[in-house]
C-alpha cells in the first residue's frame, strides 16, 4: 500500500513534469517549421525560395502575427518576423563528427549576431543535435560542442555571453526520422530559438 | 492466489496501461560445443503449478548457448528423485547432466520445490536443494535453480536470476514520444516500468547492490542525473548543474558516482560522493570531450571516452585524477567502454568505415575482437559473470536489444515489434 502511494506520488510528479514540458514541445514544433524553410534553402537559390514562401497565404499569417506581436511587446514589423531576413534561418547544419561552422551559414550567423548586439535584452537558446551514429553519451557532448561553437561565432560578432542558453539533446531528438545520410545531415544541427518568441 | 493475481492485475492496469508484452529472446547463433543436458519435467502430484519451473530452467540453459537440452521425446523415463533413476539406462543418452525435481502445494499459497542434478556417469548428485516459496516467487526460484545447474556444470557463476534495465520508446497518437525506463528478468519476462517521461531517458546504470539505478533524464529540459531506489520508487536528482549532467557510473562500493559534467564549460569526468555531496574533478582537458566513465573493479581507476587525440578513443585514469593513458589504438572510433568483472576484458563500440560494432579488447595483450555484424550496434553492457554482452542494435528500422558471448560464438536477440528498445544495463548478481 505504501508502495502504491509512493508510486502514485511519482506519477503525479511525472504528470506535472509532463505538463511543464508541453511548452517545450510546442517550441520545437515551431522550430521544425523553421527548419523546413531552411531545408528548402539548402538546395536552391535562397532569395528565390524566401520570396516564394512570403507570397500567398503567408501574408495573412503575417498580418495576424503583427497583432500578437504587439501584445507580446515586440514592435510590429520586428525584423525577426520578416521571412526575407536571414534571421528567419533558425537552424545551422554540420558535417559528420564536426562542430566547425560551415561557410554557408556565416551570413545567417552574422545577422543573428548583429540582432543580438542591437538587442542586449534578448536571450537566445542554442540547442545542439547530432545524427544517430555512435555513442549516445558522446553525441550528447558533441551536440553541446556544436551549440558552443555557434555561441562563440555569435559572441565574436557582438553578442554577449549573458544572452545565451546552451543545451544539447545529442541524438535524442532527430528532426528527420530515418537511417541514411539524407536523414543524418538534417539531424546534425544547432537550433537557434529566441526565448519568449 | 486468484485474489492476489487480480489485485496485482488491477495495480498494473492502473499504473501501466501501456505495458507491452515481454521481450522475446531468440537464439540466432549457438555454440557447436553446447553441452547436452537431460531436464525431466518436474513432477507436481496431480495439481497444476502456477509456473512451469522445469520449462523456465530449460529456456534459461538453452538461451545461454552453453547447453543443449535434450528434446522431451528423447527422455527414457520421468523420474522425479534419485530412487526413481536407473543410471545405467540414462548413460545410453549422451548427456552427462540429469536434472529432476518436483513441486508440491503446501497450502495453496505456498509451494515446496525440490531439485537434484546428477552426474549420470558417476551416478552421483552434484547439487540438490529443497525450497518453500510463495507462488509469486516460483519463477525467480526457477532462475536460481538454473544458476546452480549452470555453475555446477560449467564452474562459472550463473546470471539467470539477474535483471535487465533498458529504455523503451513508443510513439503517441499525436506524434510525440513516450520514454519508459523498464526493468525485466534476465530472460525478458516480467517487464515493469519504473519511470515514464515525455522526454528522453538515457544511460541507466545499476549500483552493485542491484537496488538502485542511476540514469539521465531530460524531464527538466536538459540532461540531469537521477538516482532511483527500485523497491520504494523514490528518486533524487543528484546532478543538475549548468550544462550537461550525464553518463552516471556507480563505484563498486555503491557510494560514489562518476559523472560527466560540463559546468566548467566543457564535458569533464567528475566523481560525486553521494552521502556528502562532495564533488571532485578527474579530468582537465578544456578542448576535448571526456565522457562515459566506468569504474575498474579495483575501484581506483576509471575508463572513459575522450576525443583529446582528435577522435573518440578509450583512456584510463586514476579516480583521483592525474594523467590519463590511452587504451584503444585499433580503429578511428572507440567509445562506450564497459569492463568485465575480472577487470580483464574491455567491451566497446568500435567504429569501422562509418559503421559501429561491438568489440572486446583484452587489456593485457590489447588484442581486439569484433563480435557483431550489423554495423548499427551500441551501448555494450557486460553480464556480471563476464560471459555475455548485452547491447542495442537496429533491426528493420527500430531499436532492439541483442546479446553476444565474449568469444563472439553465441548470438541472441531480444526482439519486440511495437517499440524501440535501447540502452541496456545488465544488473549485478543479487545478494
Amino acid at each position: 500500500m505504501r508502495l502504491l502511494k509512493l508510486t502514485a506520488g511519482l506519477l503525479a510528479l511525472l504528470w506535472l513534469s509532463a505538463c511543464t514540458t508541453l511548452g517545450g514541445s510546442k517550441e520545437s514544433d515551431r522550430d521544425a517549421a523553421n527548419s523546413d524553410v531552411v531545408v528548402e534553402d539548402r538546395n536552391a537559390d535562397t532569395s528565390g525560395i524566401d520570396g516564394e514562401n512570403a507570397s500567398g497565404s503567408d501574408i495573412d499569417g503575417g498580418a495576424e502575427t503583427l497583432v500578437i506581436a504587439g501584445e507580446d511587446q515586440f514592435q510590429g514589423g520586428d525584423v525577426l518576423d520578416d521571412p526575407n531576413s536571414p534571421l528567419s534561418n533558425r537552424v545551422v547544419y554540420f558535417e559528420y563528427d564536426s562542430s566547425t561552422v560551415r561557410e554557408e551559414d556565416l551570413t545567417t550567423l552574422e545577422a543573428h549576431a548583429a540582432y543580438l548586439g542591437d538587442n542586449p535584452n534578448v536571450t537566445i537558446r542554442l540547442v545542439g543535435h547530432t545524427d544517430e551514429r555512435g555513442s549516445r553519451e558522446y553525441n550528447l557532448a558533441l551536440g553541446e560542442r556544436r551549440a558552443l561553437a555557434i555561441r562563440q561565432t555569435l559572441m565574436l560578432q557582438g553578442a554577449s555571453v549573458k544572452q545565451f542558453q546552451v543545451t544539447s539533446f545529442g541524438e535524442e531528438r532527430p528532426d528527420v526520422e530515418g537511417h541514411d545520410e539524407a536523414a543524418w545531415q538534417q539531424n546534425r544541427r544547432v537550433e537557434l530559438n529566441y526565448v519568449g518568441r | 492466489m486468484t485474489k492476489r493475481w487480480l489485485a496485482s492485475f488491477w495495480l498494473l492496469a492502473i499504473l501501466l496501461p501501456w505495458q507491452a508484452q515481454a521481450l522475446i529472446i531468440e537464439i540466432t547463433g549457438g555454440s557447436e560445443a553446447a553441452l547436452p543436458i537431460a531436464i525431466v519435467p518436474f513432477g507436481s502430484e496431480g495439481f497444476s503449478a502456477p509456473e512451469d519451473i522445469s520449462a523456465v530452467i530449460q529456456n534459461d540453459l538453452s538461451r545461454s548457448g552453453r547447453f543443449a537440452p535434450l528434446p522431451e521425446g528423447d527422455l527414457i523415463s520421468s523420474p522425479h528423485e534419485k530412487s526413481e533413476i536407473n543410471f545405467k539406462d540414462w548413460r545410453l543418452l549422451r548427456s552427462e547432466g540429469l536434472l529432476v525435481g518436483k513441486v508440491s502445494s503446501v497450502d495453496g499459497e505456498t509451494y515446496q520445490v525440490q531439485f537434484q542434478l546428477f552426474d549420470v556417469y558417476k551416478g552421483q548428485q552434484l547439487v540438490g536443494k529443497r525450497y518453500q516459496v510463495a507462488a509469486s516467487g516460483l519463477r525467480r526460484l526457477a532462475h536460481q535453480i538454473s544458476d546452480q545447474v549452470y555453475q555446477a556444470l560449467t564452474g562459472e557463476i550463473g546470471v539467470f536470476s539477474t535483471r535487465l534495465a533498458f529504455v523503451s520508446v513508443m510513439d503517441n497518437v499525436d506524434g510525440s514520444k513516450r520514454y519508459t525506463l523498464q526493468v525485466s528478468d534476465s530472460d525478458g519476462a516480467n517487464p515493469r516500468t519504473v519511470l515514464q517521461s515525455k522526454q528522453p531517458i538515457l544511460s541507466p546504470n545499476w549500483a552493485s547492490d542491484g537496488e538502485r539505478l542511476a540514469y539521465v533524464s531530460f524531464e527538466n529540459g536538459k540532461a540531469e542525473v537521477f538516482v532511483q531506489e527500485m523497491r520504494s520508487g523514490r528518486r533524487n536528482s543528484v546532478a543538475a548543474f549548468k550544462g550537461l549532467n550525464s553518463a552516471p557510473a556507480w563505484s563498486p562500493d555503491g557510494k560514489k558516482l562518476a559523472l560527466t559534467l560540463s559546468k566548467a564549460g566543457n564535458p569533464e569526468i567528475y566523481v560525486l560522493e553521494l552521502a556528502s555531496g562532495k564533488l571532485s574533478r578527474v579530468t582537465h582537458n578544456s578542448q576535448a570531450i571526456d565522457t562515459e566513465a566506468v569504474w575498474m573493479p579495483n575501484s581506483r581507476e576509471l575508463l572513459f571516452t575522450s576525443d583529446r587525440g582528435g577522435r573518440p578513443q578509450i583512456y584510463r585514469v586514476s579516480a583521483d585524477g592525474g594523467r590519463a593513458k590511452r587504451v584503444t589504438f585499433e580503429g578511428r572510433y572507440n567509445a562506450s567502454p564497459d569492463i568485465s568483472s575480472d577487470g580483464q576484458t574491455l567491451a566497446m563500440v568500435h567504429g569501422l568505415n562509418g559503421r559501429f560494432y561491438i568489440a572486446v579488447q583484452d587489456l593485457d595483450s590489447s588484442a581486439v575482437l569484433v563480435l557483431t555484424e550489423t554495423g548499427r550496434d551500441e551501448s555494450p553492457s557486460f553480464a556480471p559473470n563476464g560471459r555475455m554482452i548485452l547491447y542495442a542494435t537496429e533491426e528493420n528500422g527500430h531499436g532492439e536489444l541483442a546479446g553476444v558471448s565474449v568469444d563472439g560464438r553465441i548470438h541472441q536477440r531480444l526482439g519486440e515489434s511495437d517499440r524501440d528498445v535501447r540502452e541496456p544495463a545488465w544488473s549485478p548478481i543479487r545478494k
